[in-house]
């Protein structure tokens, strides 16, 4: 084995784990303001990559560019989930939110089959099979891309909890709701902004991916699972540890495939996850709650 | 005695509505062809296995969502018992289900001990599954991937020894299966142990104050639960004759096992019961709407069950179950009880 | 199940309809018995199949025999009538729809494109005497169980990549160039561990002109295979052989264009990837010279002519190769039922399986001599074509009698194509 594959594998695993990454942001973020745990998260990512793929078909328009309004799209189906229906159920027990966006899930994978079918279905864009060489190393465009704007998007994201006043008004919220109740802020209304901002960034994430990997319905629960692992280990409500994890996740993974055998890669994610869970339940970055 | 313990808190109709409906299911196969016969079957599986997770959720206020890891345990233990020593699916579990509840203490007794709780316990239960469904692919002397095959035997005779037989046997068998759970939940929720469940989901905090062993107790919930589901994983082995990791330690049979109890009313004994009842019919239901409307369109079906989902839990958040007990006058009010009885005493 | 919709009165029409639904549900089950017992009148064939779930492509691929099947059956004179059932890509609901359809009348029940489902039907079939015809699924095991009813017009893994190596031995002759070394890479599956265990058994006495390098093996969920690739390349592979499932082949190719790594050939011994529609959509121009070699539908027989002709018209929009083979195989199994039929001469149950026992059928879709089965129900007379993907749809390249053009081998670099 030579050092170039090392070298691929790893900067491949770092790169599709920052997708990965913002993708769990998005859920990230909505655990840590809202507290509910987004179970049909896969699934609105995977209709984001579909958004991505009928812009792509019909005017051409490239997956970097659709984010923008399909981040809108996201935005406001967020928003309107969180208004109309996900704010009745915030104080409610954990499986009573599970099963309603376990409903939702199952509407929106088995609605996506409806319309587009089963098959798999790309961007096509004109850049999708080159590949930068460095030094010794592949580093394939669509990824290069891809990672570069969930950079971007996360710092946007994190510019705007820090600076703007609705963000810091969502994060009063986080950290008292009831001091934001108080002090008069509408937290409902918070709520919903927050969940509409977290389904932006998972569609983004998906316009994102269908850059990298060809969208079909089937793969929403995978996704859902994927990002619960990266935001457990990152530390549930921790942007920055959403970020660390998917990084983390996509070079263990990488690098389980050089050394070990990919078909159980999987495991080692599974088992990274059992490993934070009991050593450091909060994950990596994740403040003890 | 025993009987009228099992029955307490329940009223004459609700007695009488039972054994009705107990009698009717004991006559059934009489009248009744095999697909009815196989929609029961697989509603008396999901009763049972909805009844065993019950115990750790519903009882004791730990949600689990890979409860396919001791289905899948279960299912393979039993059927390499029998594959590589020729022991029947019965000897087989008085191996798999201690192994199953072992390994289901130790997960509870890991997270337990470091703290892991809510979503994040949810989180890993899934994991332990889906890492044990990984690793039975890889295990060639199971079948790994390519699956495990029982060997089909020949012969009309009913052999309940062997679990070998007519959708009859099966039928009868998942029946007393599910019934044994049901009392089994009955009792042990009058139990002094029952009672301390009750206390550590109603408000652990004062649980503890109160004395109660709580990680002893809690464990003792993850390895009853997980022993009993290790029964439905044998079950399922012996019905169907083969295995595939991937469909029996699927995270989405860890969701279908839940979705029962859930749906028919967390915590209740009941409950389970009624959720598979209900869930099962609604698929089935939901598939022959769509069949005489003339819509085979593949997916509608399910879109149709998750806005049930939505719509039930939305309406019945607490289950259908302690709803329509009150409402159709099946069970004595809770509180009423209390009162009578005082009443009656003094 | 009315009862869940109680004191939601604002659905009392949907209360209405589910209600009397279920009523005619119940009605048709407890009534089954006594009606339909008449054994003359069409065969009634229940197809049953993964509409929906994780193999959702797969399974609406094969679906689309049934629709064409309809017309072509009756053009060759037999009287068959389709009723349809989804498995949800689960076993439970495989055997409760297996009952569902025997229930509504359905004498041979067609199916199920996985092995797991398949086996979950047989058993429902086994119980109730009803035939099993497989169109789709390799685990040699099925027909090892000990089923008497069960009928399988589908190659094992053993007779795939037993036939595979002499066709490859004759791509490698026409050409005049041979690999050194190959490669297996597949999805840790059952029918890519079916054919591990085909290659671990056969390649030995196969004498073939390379040598075999570790395979690799994959998670079929992955949606990553970006190391996998980079491990196959690293590994010097001359030839790479593959069994995916289906999106999977397309996440190999596209990584193997964007890792540069060109071998001399991608072959399959008969998985599915290589050959559908969606993989000529999603890779254009890479999608060519991709191999798979495996049972293939003669295009030159008034039969294959006629499917084509009614696929266009029923789907105007698609392309019938990228879906030939699961409708041919599909096909197939309605013809083998279809003709147990015709020579029956009753829709019982015992007759049909007695004519399904001595099927000699010479008129299918697929290249071969005509469908027999052994004694545990399967078909052994199998021949395999070499199809290679050639201006993006599959052609026939080998054997000489049925190809349509030449196999191109070693395959150009990803950019040396137009």
């Amino acid at each position: 084995m030579s050092l170039s594959l090392y070298a691929g594998t790893l900067s491949s695993g770092i790169l599709t784990g920052l997708v990965y990454g913002l993708a769990a942001m998005g859920l990230s973020v909505i655990f840590g303001v809202v507290r509910l745990v987004n179970f049909a998260h896969g699934e609105m990512m995977v209709l984001g990559m579909f958004a991505a793929v009928v812009l792509a078909a019909a005017w051409g328009i490239d997956p970097l560019l659709s984010a923008l309004p399909v981040a809108a799209l996201l935005f406001v189906a967020g928003y309107g989930l969180q208004r109309g229906l996900l704010n009745r159920f915030i104080d409610r027990p954990d499986h009573q939110q599970f099963i309603l966006l376990l409903g939702i899930a199952m509407i929106l994978v088995n609605g996506l089959m409806m319309v587009f079918g089963p098959d798999a279905r790309s961007t096509n864009v004109p850049y999708g099979f080159d590949a930068f060489f460095v030094g010794g190393i592949t580093l394939d465009k669509t990824r290069v891309y891809a990672a570069g704007g969930a950079l971007i998007v996360a710092a946007a994201l994190y510019a705007f909890f820090r600076f703007s006043r609705t963000g810091i008004a969502i994060r009063a919220c986080a950290d008292n709701q009831l001091g934001a109740a108080v002090v008069g802020l509408d937290v409902k209304g918070l709520y919903a902004i927050t969940f509409g901002i977290g389904s932006a960034v998972v569609g983004i994430a998906g316009c994102l991916l269908s850059l990298v990997i060809d969208v079909r319905p089937q793969l929403a629960a995978d996704y859902t699972l994927l990002s619960f692992i990266i935001v457990i280990v990152g530390g549930l409500g921790s942007m920055g540890g959403a970020l660390l994890g998917g990084v983390l996740i996509g070079v263990s993974e990488a690098l389980a495939g050089v050394l070990i055998d990919p078909s159980r890669k999987q495991m080692v994610s599974y088992g990274l996850l059992i490993l934070v869970l009991l050593v450091r339940p909060q994950g990596l970055l994740g403040k003890r709650g | 005695m025993l009987t009228q313990d099992l029955f307490e808190g329940v009223t004459p109709r609700g007695k009488m509505l039972f054994t009705a409906g107990l009698g009717a299911l004991l006559l059934l196969p009489e009248v009744a062809d095999s697909y009815l016969i196989s929609i029961l079957t697989l509603i008396f599986w999901f009763a049972y296995v909805g009844q065993a997770w019950n115990v750790m959720m519903g009882f004791a206020g730990q949600l689990s969502l890979g409860h396919a890891l001791y289905v899948g345990l279960g299912g393979y233990g039993a059927a390499a018992l029998y594959m590589h020593l020729g022991l029947g699916p019965w000897v087989g579990m008085l191996v798999v289900v201690p192994v199953c509840a072992l390994v289901g203490m130790a997960i509870g007794w890991l997270g337990f001990r470091f703290g892991v709780r809510g979503v994040h316990f949810a989180l890993l239960t899934i994991a332990c599954a889906e890492f044990t469904r990984v690793a039975f692919d890889h295990i060639t002397a199971l079948g790994g991937s390519g699956g495990l095959f029982l060997p089909v035997v020949g012969g009309r005779g009913d052999d309940l020894l062997m679990l070998r037989g007519s959708p009859q046997l099966y039928y009868y068998v998942m029946l007393v299966l599910a019934l044994l759970a049901l009392a089994l939940c009955r009792i042990v929720t009058r139990t002094r142990l029952g009672y301390f469940w009750l206390a550590l989901r109603e408000n652990p905090d004062a649980a503890a104050a109160l004395g109660i062993p709580l990680l002893r107790v809690k464990l003792l919930a993850v390895g009853l639960s997980a022993g009993m589901t290790a029964v439905g994983g044998v079950f399922y082995a012996f019905y169907y004759n083969n295995l595939f990791p991937d469909q029996v330690f699927a995270m989405g049979r860890s969701i279908e096992i839940l979705l029962g109890p859930i749906v028919g009313g967390i915590g209740t004994v009941f409950g389970p019961v009624l959720g598979a009842m209900i869930l099962t019919p609604l698929g089935e239901g939901a598939s022959l709407l769509l069949e005489a409307l003339g819509i085979t369109l593949p997916g509608t079906k399910q879109v149709i069950y998750g806005l049930m989902l939505v719509l039930i839990i939305c309406f019945r958040p607490a289950g259908i179950w302690p709803w329509l007990a009150v409402k159709a006058g099946l069970v004595v009010p809770p509180g009423e009880t209390d009162l009578r009885e005082k009443g009656e005493a003094e | 199940m009315s009862l869940t919709l109680q004191g939601m009165t604002w659905l009392t029409r949907r209360q209405v309809l589910v209600g009397s639904a279920g009523l005619v549900g119940a009605a048709s089950v407890l009534g089954a018995p006594a009606l339909g017992q008449s054994s003359s009148g069409p065969l009634k064939i229940g197809v049953l199949l993964p509409r929906s779930g994780i193999l959702a492509q797969a399974g609406q691929s094969c679906a689309r025999a049934e629709a064409i099947g309809a017309s072509v059956l009756k053009g060759l004179g037999y009287s068959v009538e389709i009723l349809s059932a989804d498995t949800e890509s689960n076993t439970d609901t495989a055997r409760a729809r297996a009952e569902k359809l025997i229930n509504d009348g359905a004498h041979v029940i067609v199916g199920a494109f996985d092995s797991g489902q398949t086996g979950a039907a047989a058993q429902v079939c086994e119980q109730r005497g009803i035939p099993l015809v497989v169109n789709i699924a390799a685990a040699p095991q099925l027909t090892e169980q000990g089923y008497k009813t069960f009928f399988r017009n589908f190659p094992t893994s053993l007779d795939l990549v037993g036939n595979a190596f002499p066709l490859m031995k004759e791509v490698f002759a026409t050409t005049g160039k041979a690999p050194t070394k190959a490669l297996f890479l597949h999805a840790n599956d059952t029918f890519g561990m079916a054919n591990k265990g085909a290659f671990e058994r056969l390649f030995p006495n196969a004498a073939m002109p390379f040598s075999m390098l570790e395979p690799i093996a994959y998670d079929p969920k992955a949606q990553d295979l970006s190391v996998e690739v980079a491990k196959a390349k690293a590994s010097g592979a001359e030839l790479l052989i593959v069994t995916t499932r289906a999106a999977d082949a397309i996440l190999i190719v596209r990584e193997m264009v964007k890792q540069r790594f060109e071998p001399m050939g991608i072959m399959s011994p008969g998985s599915s990837g290589l050959y559908d529609e969606q993989f000529y959509k999603v890779l254009g121009k890479y999608s060519d010279y991709a191999t798979t070699i495996l049972p293939w539908y003669d295009g030159k027989t008034p039969l294959s002519q006629q499917v084509r002709a009614e696929f266009v018209k029923i789907f105007p929009k698609d392309n019938f190769e990228g879906h030939a083979f699961n409708i041919g195989c599909t096909l197939d199994a309605l013809l083998v039922a279809a003709d147990a039929h015709k020579r029956a001469g009753t829709t019982a149950a015992p007759a049909l399986l007695e004519a399904l026992r001595t099927t000699k059928l010479e008129t299918h879709m697929m290249i071969g001599p005509a469908i027999t089965f052994d004694a545990k129900g399967q078909n052994v007379n199998f021949s395999s074509a070499v199809v290679q993907n050639l201006d993006q749809r599959p052609t026939v390249v080998l054997p000489k009698g049925a190809a349509e053009k030449a196999p191109v081998f070693p395959m150009p670099g990803w950019q040396n194509r137009g």
